[in-house]
């Protein structure tokens, strides 16, 4: 034990060390200071018993006011069903076409379906549901299946080449190339047609012949694509795959075609209204033109090698 | 004058032989009572002033009305959380100019450096709010249970009928102005009358109600109880305003070069040349508020209230001595005075370079704010653009791009403002509540009195056009014409396909 010292000028013992000449002197400390340290520690102990505390083996102690963080949560969530039921009520209730007449109704669909969103179409839409190639861009004013509330409705639900579902979308491009329709140099031929419509690609009168007689069906006699069936407008500045020659003869020969689930068997009706109504706002939306198509389950065109 | 001071604190106040026997070691000591007697004289009524007045300006303040139109509230200073707004008489803050109110509490914070370069711990000793409600207690104290001997005979007295009477009697009062400290403060966060009404009639809101209660609570143990404790143990600035402290700050000083050895005056009569100033009557002890002895130095426990100042002059004016014993000095003029130099006038202790570099940049910065809140525009644009996607290729070929403007219309009545694209040649726009067909290069929106109009614009640029820089500007379509501009980068494909 070092040897007491006594601090000349206060005459208070100091605590022992010394820091460049620095010595704390041991003032007591002030009594309340003792009762308040008590006080927390009463505090901590009544604490403890009130509520979850001790970890042991199994699990933790409980608290004798039953008070969990996860029934609280339970408690949150059930408190937010309540908030939205009418909401959710109100557009079961609400066919889609008579969404926008009610703004409010619109905006709350708007956020619950970005939410949605969020959680079920962001793997192939991406996350702003810009797509990518393969996976159409949800933003933009190019619809296959038609972009007004209804038509999007339908698409969710019915999902794209779904066996399961009747209605599902199909739409069916035959694989020209790799099953002998066109020879390699007729699809050389459309492929620069098909470019040509864009204004590149060098126009030929055989190619031409050859999108008249094998494409038009679908893609229409100029190449503006079907709604009805699911065509890409082969016009227009949007690709699905891709604007590059190899791209465009790659689909030709052996086409991809992109599949959708068919979310009315997984998503109540209002999630779905929610969905498409959060698309529609993407910036995209049109706006009802007639009666949206019938889901149309007929190829136009002799079916080869379908999936 | 006899020591016939009873309170405990004379006991270890004397220490006649201090530092001679190891003291006792205890880890806990009891509070030692404080009953500070009552004194008059010129910091003494400085400090009365100085209560005075700021509690006028915390009780008052949110009476003040100030007609700001039907559009806000007439509340002269109000802090509308909910609203998030700040008004202070003339002037309306909104959050994104917080840099005012930090501004405000920069140029506070260097103002405390500057009183503290030169005057020391001033604030501790008058205008912090622990100060004044413990003044203000211990007033009470005095109305109640007397000057210093006598609260000190009631403090030892045994409970009887007349204790538990005068204590209950002041421990009400202690209440009430507690009560009244919280429930002021909540007035300035809501319309003053309205909240009054419904506080009393318990139709405010919980948070009022908890914060008067512990506002009431904090005020009474503070104020009433545990005091000097306060300063001495709880409170952060004591450290750091010691830390501003140097050479050349005024303190409160004893002089003890002219003060020691202490005698009565008779005996100093008896033996001339021999014995100092101080008589050792511990006047200075007796009328501090947190019961310390300047005699020891300067120490922590020293707010700088001066009032030891106006007792000593008393003692020194009766029997006849110069005042000034106990004063404000710098240590320099210590020095100087001990080596019997003659003293400064006080204004040269007040100005020099530190107090004068402080001065400075609490000037310019005040300098700046005022400036910055005379040329501010009540209109402010703000644009957001989308980054998922960056941009959308149109069916046209065209490029198309979102954002989310903020158009800000920060006067108390509605006005038209009129956004215009400005740059991007060709380029077109238009709202999510508009057809694209009627897309423009500019368009009117009515933003109401007071509030944040946000907007969602759509921009398409043509086929070909290159990412660059380009803005949004902003124009009130009124008098006076406020513009604001924001800049901001239209994406598109690197090269034309
Ligand atoms: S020592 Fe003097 S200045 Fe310091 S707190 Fe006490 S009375 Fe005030
Ligand atoms: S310093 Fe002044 S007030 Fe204090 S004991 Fe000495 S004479 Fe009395």
């Amino acid at each position: 034990m070092a040897k007491k010292h006594i601090d000349e000028a206060t005459g208070v013992e100091t605590v022992g060390h010394e820091w460049d000449g620095i010595e704390e002197l041991d003032n007591p400390m002030p009594r309340w200071w003792l009762w308040s340290f008590y006080a927390c520690i009463v505090f901590a102990i009544a604490y403890s018993v009130a509520y979850p505390a001790w970890p042991l083996i199994q699990k933790g102690t409980e608290g004798v006011l039953g008070w969990t963080s996860r029934g609280e949560l339970a408690k949150d969530i059930a408190s937010d069903q309540a908030r939205r039921k009418p909401i959710l009520a109100a557009l079961a209730a609400t066919p889609i076409e008579r969404l926008p007449d009610n703004p409010e109704l619109m905006r709350a669909a708007i956020a619950g379906g970005k939410a949605a969103f969020k959680v079920n179409c962001v793997q192939c839409h991406g996350a702003g549901a810009a797509g990518s190639s393969g996976y159409p861009n949800l933003n933009d004013d190019e619809w296959l299946w038609g972009g007004d509330l209804k038509s999007i409705e339908t698409t969710v639900i019915h999902g794209i080449r779904q066996p399961g579902d009747a209605k599902t979308r199909t739409s069916l491009m035959p694989a020209f190339g790799r099953d002998n329709m066109l020879t390699s140099q007729q699809v050389a031929q459309v492929t620069q047609h098909v470019l040509s419509l864009r204004g590149k690609g060098k126009p030929n009168a055989a190619g031409a012949q050859l999108f008249a007689d094998n494409c038009a069906s679908c893609h229409g006699p100029t190449g503006q694509g079907s709604r009805e069936f699911g065509a890409p407008n082969l016009t227009d500045a949007i690709a699905l795959y891709s604007n590059s020659p190899e791209a465009i003869a790659k689909q030709i020969n052996t086409p991809s075609h992109g599949v959708m689930p068919a979310w009315g068997q997984r998503l109540d009706p209002a999630t779905i209204k929610m969905l498409a109504a959060y698309v529609h706002s993407l910036g995209g939306g049109e706006d009802f033109q007639e009666a949206a198509p019938e889901v149309n389950n007929t190829p136009a065109v002799e079916t080869h090698g379908q999936p | 004058m006899a020591n016939l001071d009873p309170s405990p604190a004379t006991a270890t106040a004397a220490h006649p032989d201090k530092g001679a026997a190891a003291p006792e070691h205890r880890l806990y000591a009891k509070r030692e009572p404080v009953f500070n007697r009552r004194i008059d004289g010129p910091f003494r009524r400085f400090k009365w002033f100085v209560m005075v007045v700021t509690l006028a300006i915390y009780y008052a303040t949110p009476w003040l009305r100030w007609d700001r139109g039907p559009y806000a509230p007439d509340q002269a200073v109000l802090i509308d959380l909910a609203n998030r707004r700040f008004y202070m008489f003339g002037i309306e803050i909104w959050p994104h100019e917080f840099y005012f109110v930090a501004g405000l509490l920069i140029m506070a914070g260097i103002g405390l450096f500057l009183v503290t370069s030169a005057v020391g711990r001033a604030w501790c000793g008058y205008a912090c709010p622990q100060t004044v409600w413990t003044d203000l207690f211990q007033h009470i104290d005095r109305l109640i249970d007397g000057d210093r001997n006598a609260r000190f005979r009631l403090y030892k007295a045994p409970w009887g009928p007349s204790k538990i009477a005068r204590r209950l009697l002041k421990w009400a009062i202690y209440l009430a102005i507690s009560f009244a400290t919280g429930g002021a403060w909540i007035l300035y966060f809501a319309d003053a009358p309205g909240l009054m009404r419904d506080f009393f009639s318990g139709n405010a809101a919980p948070v009022a109600y908890a914060t008067v209660a512990i506002l009431t609570a904090t005020t009474f143990v503070l104020g009433g109880f545990l005091r000097e404790q306060v300063c001495i143990y709880m409170c952060p600035w004591p450290r750091i305003q010691s830390a501003m402290l140097d050479e050349k700050s005024l303190i409160v000083t004893y002089k003890n070069w002219r003060g020691e050895p202490r005698a009565s005056v008779k005996k100093a009569e008896k033996n001339p040349g021999q014995f100092g100033d101080c008589v050792d009557c511990n006047q200075c002890v007796a009328v501090c508020p947190t019961g310390i002895d300047i005699r020891e130095g300067p120490q922590i426990g020293c707010i700088t209230c001066a009032l030891c100042i106006d007792a000593c002059d008393r003692v020194m004016k009766d029997i006849g001595r110069p005042r000034g014993l106990i004063d404000y000095a710098t240590l320099e003029d210590c020095k100087r005075e001990q080596a019997g130099e003659a003293p400064r006038p006080v204004w040269r202790s007040l100005m020099h370079t530190r107090t004068l570099v402080y001065s400075g940049i609490w000037a310019a910065i005040g300098f700046a704010m005022l400036f910055a809140l005379g040329t501010r525009a009540r209109t402010d644009i703000t644009v957001a653009a989308d980054r998922n996607p960056p941009y959308m290729l149109l069916s046209d070929g065209s490029i198309r791009n979102a954002y989310t403007v903020k158009l800000r219309n920060m006067q108390n009545r509605p006005r038209d403002m009129k956004i215009a694209l400005d740059g991007l040649p060709g380029a077109v726009m238009w709202t999510d509540d508009m057809p694209r067909e009627k897309a423009v290069r500019d368009l009117i929106r009515k933003v109401p009195a007071d509030t944040t109009d946000v907007v969602r614009l759509y921009v398409v640029a043509p086929e070909g056009t290159v990412p660059q820089e380009y803005g949004f500007t902003v124009q009130s379509l009124d008098e006076a014409a406020e513009t604001d501009r924001s800049d901001i980068r239209f994406e598109g494909p690197e090269t034309s396909q």
